[in-house]
């Protein structure tokens, strides 16, 4: 059994929650996110320029950048993540360049020492999947797809090829942080998906609230959020963890409610 | 195609790949929107309807074909090859730009999208953009680094009178990349109505392609043009390289013919060794915006930014198929830095009574440099790619005067 499938495998709804890299205290916030209740990590690996990510996560990267923030320091964060939790999934994400620079298969395996388990690079499309999926595979890593309102049925069984550990349903055709989709549309889409893959679905983009999250949490494996925590790192900066906890735990507490409702 | 299983035209392959540059890294989103757009594109190469109307506009609008001009007293002042200039500089908008914004706002229409988007850096492709947008009468937002907005003035206040809204970019570096990062950002949230004209052969297959089609006419007259004048073709070709459209627009008709010598010239800026945008020299393959080519980049990968004088040479990447000419040795790749483009600026003008724009400066800087170690037997075309009325400002501060 993989981290992921023991993550996705609880009687509830995984919350999936992710943070940038050397923005704030990177370590003592991913202590409070798995304190918080968090089921997944994703680490985002700051780039000089994030096309998919909106103002928050972008605001992200660059304060990262700014403090000198190398790959080496990332893999390092992950490493130490690992040793002090050895059961928390953990993902990096993030765009192609940082993570080919030196190689595919120099990323692989830094990623493997480091205990990471899986991988989402956002321009890094199944159709240019021999850039790093091939790499990724071999070291035993997962590679997670995305799938969005505008992957059609003809073009679902391209992108779950070769993709492992959770599918990440991007719920709004933009960037990250912005308006939330109707609800309605991501029953919807979930039910494809579900039906298209075994892989757990895990659904992102827009979400901010408890209320938000509770209401994906009854039709998905993951709910995914992001900018919400980014803003609180952006408000607290050094000292966010505590308010990291909270937040986490807010979010639990709505997602364990929302599966209770569905039973 | 007629061509030869071994000719050097028949890029990108299948994927969209020239060798290892080029492809296809954009997110998800994007993804089916390009796939589809390269369907539309290959059903309009087959349209002689779309090419009939792209030939109307081109003839009738832009004023093709641009002359190509003998440059006698610049000839006659560096004693050496013939030096002759490919006339870009006297198309409707003053710069090739407006070539693959005929092309590609075809497309759009033949597509059913009612709404247009581009970046710009020095505004050149934003006033093109916004010139077809108007000629077709679709509405058209312009991402503009911050920047650049405040350095370049003139071509703000011309995109809006054509009707453009202007979005001043406050991301990043607010300059050329983050125009484009900020115009895909866009893209993705509006993908069912909205075409992306992309001003460069850079981007995500088949952009890279379709836009060095669009502009290949420069090359094509080109060719047609010197056999009549001197009945046979050149020995070189010179014409600048940011992202590189008009250069590939030149060199592309004439890859395959193995006599003609090619040369890109980069921006090299304050020199090699300080603030530059020259990819080639300076940078190494990299994944960004949608392709993978030469970047400036340091070592983890982060992108660098880039410096010219040229505000339209002023972009850390280039486009992929220069990448592969580069590495199969095909075209070669020369730095000429802002001091040498501005000597030439002001010579062009008064050898010639032609004002070239700074990007062209970095071509004629390139001739000056290369024409005097030819035999005058020799013909040298040099891609005059836009007019510098654009740059007097520039210009002018860099000299110490005042306007």
């Amino acid at each position: 059994m993989t981290r992921f499938t023991a993550a996705f495998g609880k009687p509830r709804t995984a919350l999936v929650a992710f943070i940038t890299a050397g923005d704030g205290d990177t370590a003592a916030n991913l202590d409070a996110l798995v304190a918080g209740g968090a089921d997944v990590i994703e680490l985002g690996m700051p780039f000089t320029d994030p096309m998919a990510d909106g103002p928050a996560i972008q605001a992200a990267n660059l304060r990262s950048l700014a403090k000198g923030t190398t790959t080496a320091d990332i893999f390092a964060i992950a490493t130490l993540f690992r040793a002090r939790h050895p059961d928390t999934p953990l993902v990096l994400m993030g765009y192609a360049n940082p993570m080919t620079i030196r190689g595919d298969d120099w990323f692989a395996a830094e990623c493997a020492k480091a205990g990471v388990d899986g991988v989402i690079c956002v321009d890094i499309p199944a159709e240019e999947d021999p850039e790093l999926g091939p790499a990724l595979r071999a070291a035993g890593l997962d590679l997670i797809r995305l799938a969005t309102p505008t992957t059609d049925t003809a073009r679902l069984p391209a992108v779950l090829s070769g993709a492992g550990g959770f599918l990440y349903y991007v719920s709004v055709a933009g960037i990250t942080g912005q308006q939330q989709a109707a609800q309605a549309s991501i029953d919807e889409a979930v039910v494809r998906l579900k039906a298209a893959t075994d892989l757990p679905v895990a659904v992102g983009f827009g979400v901010r609230t408890p209320e938000q999250a509770a209401q994906i949490a009854r039709v998905a494996d993951g709910v995914v959020v992001g900018s919400a925590f980014i803003d609180i790192i952006a408000e607290h900066g050094d000292a966010a963890a505590p308010y990291v906890e909270t937040f986490t735990r807010s979010l639990v507490d709505a997602i364990h409610g929302a599966k209770e409702i569905a039973a | 195609m007629t061509d030869l299983p071994n000719s050097l035209r028949t890029g990108p392959d299948e994927r969209g790949h020239f060798g290892q540059f080029g492809g296809r890294y954009v997110a998800e989103t994007l993804m089916p929107l390009i796939l589809d757009l390269e369907r539309h594109y290959r059903a309009a190469q087959a349209d002689p309807a779309f090419k009939a109307e792209f030939d109307y506009l081109l003839k009738h609008y832009v004023g093709r074909p641009s002359p190509l001009w003998f440059a006698e007293r610049l000839t006659e002042h560096l004693g050496g090859a013939k030096i002759y200039l490919k006339r870009e500089d006297l198309n409707h908008t003053g710069a090739h730009k407006i070539n693959n914004c005929i092309g590609q706002i075809l497309l759009a229409k033949r597509m059913g999208k009612t709404k247009i988007i581009a970046e710009t850096g020095a505004g050149q492709h934003g006033v093109a953009t916004a010139t077809v947008a108007a000629l077709f009468g679709l509405p058209c937002t312009i991402f503009m680094g911050a920047v650049d907005v405040a350095r370049q003035q003139p071509n703000v206040f011309r995109m809006k009178l054509l009707g453009a809204e202007v979005v001043a970019v406050e991301s990043g570096a607010k300059t050329l990349k983050d125009a484009m990062n900020e115009a895909l950002r866009h893209w993705v949230a509006n993908v069912h109505d909205t075409f992306y004209i992309i001003g460069t052969v850079a981007g995500p297959h088949p952009y890279p392609e379709l836009v060095r089609d669009f502009q290949s006419v420069i090359g094509d007259e080109a060719r047609e043009q010197i056999l009549e004048a001197e009945g046979r073709l050149p020995d070189m070709l010179i014409a600048p390289v940011g992202g590189g459209s008009n250069a590939i627009g030149l060199f592309h008709p004439f890859l395959d013919d193995a006599d003609v010598e090619i040369v890109g010239v980069e921006a090299a800026g304050e020199g090699l060794d300080g603030k530059h945008a020259a990819s080639l020299a300076g940078g190494r393959p990299g994944i960004l915006h949608g392709n993978k080519t030469y970047l400036l980049q340091d070592e983890d990968g982060q992108i660098t930014e880039a410096h010219s004088i040229s505000a339209g040479l002023d972009y850390p990447g280039i486009g992929p198929e220069h990448s592969w000419l580069h590495e199969i040795g095909r075209v070669r790749y020369e730095p000429v830095t802002d001091a040498e483009a501005l000597a030439s600026f002001q010579k062009l003008t008064k050898l010639e009574g032609i004002i070239p724009a700074l990007e062209s400066a970095h071509a004629i800087a390139a001739a000056e440099r290369i024409a005097p170690t030819l035999g005058p037997d020799k013909i040298i075309i040099v891609n005059c790619s836009g007019r510098g009325d654009k740059d007097i400002f520039t210009v002018a501060d860099a000299l110490g005067v005042e306007l």
